[in-house]
């Protein structure tokens, strides 16, 4: 019997290099991860990528499959396959560090910029605080808190692409959520931050980062909210 | 060529938007320099609008209707985007300002002799 074979196109190199194509048994119900790891396994033990958790839960696995940003690990290859062309790629966005692993150094470093730590107004010693789980803002903090860092918004997102300083989506939907945590003691403080050059105000609302979130997010709708809460902070004068 | 991840709804709006509002803007000389004929007199202004009446500057006219529609309900869709509170994708609005681009455009079609 002859096995089912699919060609595999993989990014080898850094910023520059090349895609090399593969052959690999087209298995029922793999993942993309599955056939990365397939190559490095059988034919090419020097091909560099990066997973841990392989169920979703980590995002460390995340590349450019077909031109669109995945999860490799939660991606099947008969959902993603199209007239029978696989490509794998690193993620946009990221320096390349070699094959299909990326530096997520600057990713991270917009976390810190966009203030992504909590600031607490209240010390261990006092009574915690009391937040009802129905109020807007819990609910908006709900919304968005479920982001893994993975970095697929972040490499779906153009105004990324086209702007260095741009926060990105990953990091402002951060914000949004210290921005709706009624525990966080200088929101003044976050608005003015990301209301700078390359903050929230830089978002075209294309909604690539919506259309890719793999945990179905929105980071757009909480970006748009940030605009508004800026903007009510601004003519109130309480921006920090 | 445009990137797999761009094929979606809110890519297109955004480049229809901004394409049409490029075009209006290279359209906005000739218009008001078609205005200040008036001040030069009845006749200027009538032979420049005769000359209007000639099937591809109507065509124009008609590609003008439709960017300007177009331009139009794409900017209050950013405009609720931005003021209002949303969920989900919102890409009804962008159907709803094609929408009103082709009805805006067929009137004028419906209008002419």
């Amino acid at each position: 019997m002859v096995e089912n074979m699919l060609d595999v196109e993989i990014w080898r190199g850094k910023e520059t290099g090349r895609f090399e194509t593969y052959r690999v048994p087209n298995g029922s119900s793999q993942t993309i991860l599955d056939v990365v790891t397939w190559v490095q396994r059988n034919v090419e033990p020097a091909l560099a990528y990066r997973f841990a958790c392989r169920v979703g839960m980590c995002g460390s696995c995340a590349m450019t499959v077909n031109g669109r940003p995945r999860w490799t690990c939660r991606s099947h290859v008969s959902k993603v396959v199209k007239s029978g062309r696989l490509r794998i790629e690193p993620l946009y966005n990221m320096p390349r560090i070699k094959d299909l692993v990326v530096d997520m150094t600057p990713f991270f470093e917009k976390w810190q910029a966009a203030r992504g730590q909590f600031k607490p107004s209240i010390t261990r010693f006092d009574p915690m605080e009391r937040i009802s789980p129905d109020s807007m803002r819990r609910r908006a903090v709900d919304a968005g808190i479920e982001c893994i860092n993975c970095g697929v918004c972040h490499a779906a997102c153009d105004v990324v692409a086209w702007n260095n300083d741009y926060l990105g989506p990953a990091a402002l939907n951060r914000s949004w959520t210290l921005a709706n945590d009624e525990r966080d003691a200088d929101r003044g403080g976050l608005l003015s931050t990301i209301s700078r050059s390359g903050g929230c105000h830089s978002c075209h609302t294309h909604g690539s980062c919506v259309e890719d979130c793999p945990v179905g997010l929105n980071p757009a709708a909480g970006i748009a909210g940030l605009k508004r809460m800026t903007l009510t902070g601004l003519l109130r004068g309480d921006l920090g | 060529m445009i990137q797999r991840w761009r094929r979606h709804p809110g890519y297109w709006a955004a480049i229809a938007h901004r394409l049409s509002g490029l075009v209006l803007a290279l359209f906005l000389p000739a218009h008001f320099l078609v205005l200040g004929l008036a001040l030069e007199g009845e006749i200027v202004l009538e032979s420049a609008i005769r000359w209007a009446d000639q099937p591809l500057v109507k065509f124009s006219e008609w590609a003008l209707i439709v960017l300007l529609t177009l331009h139009l309900s794409l900017g209050l869709r950013i405009l609720i985007l931005e003021f209002l509170p949303w969920r989900g994708s919102r890409q009804a609005l962008i159907g709803f300002g094609a929408l009103v681009s082709i009805l805006a455009g067929s009137v004028f079609l419906l209008k002419l002799e």
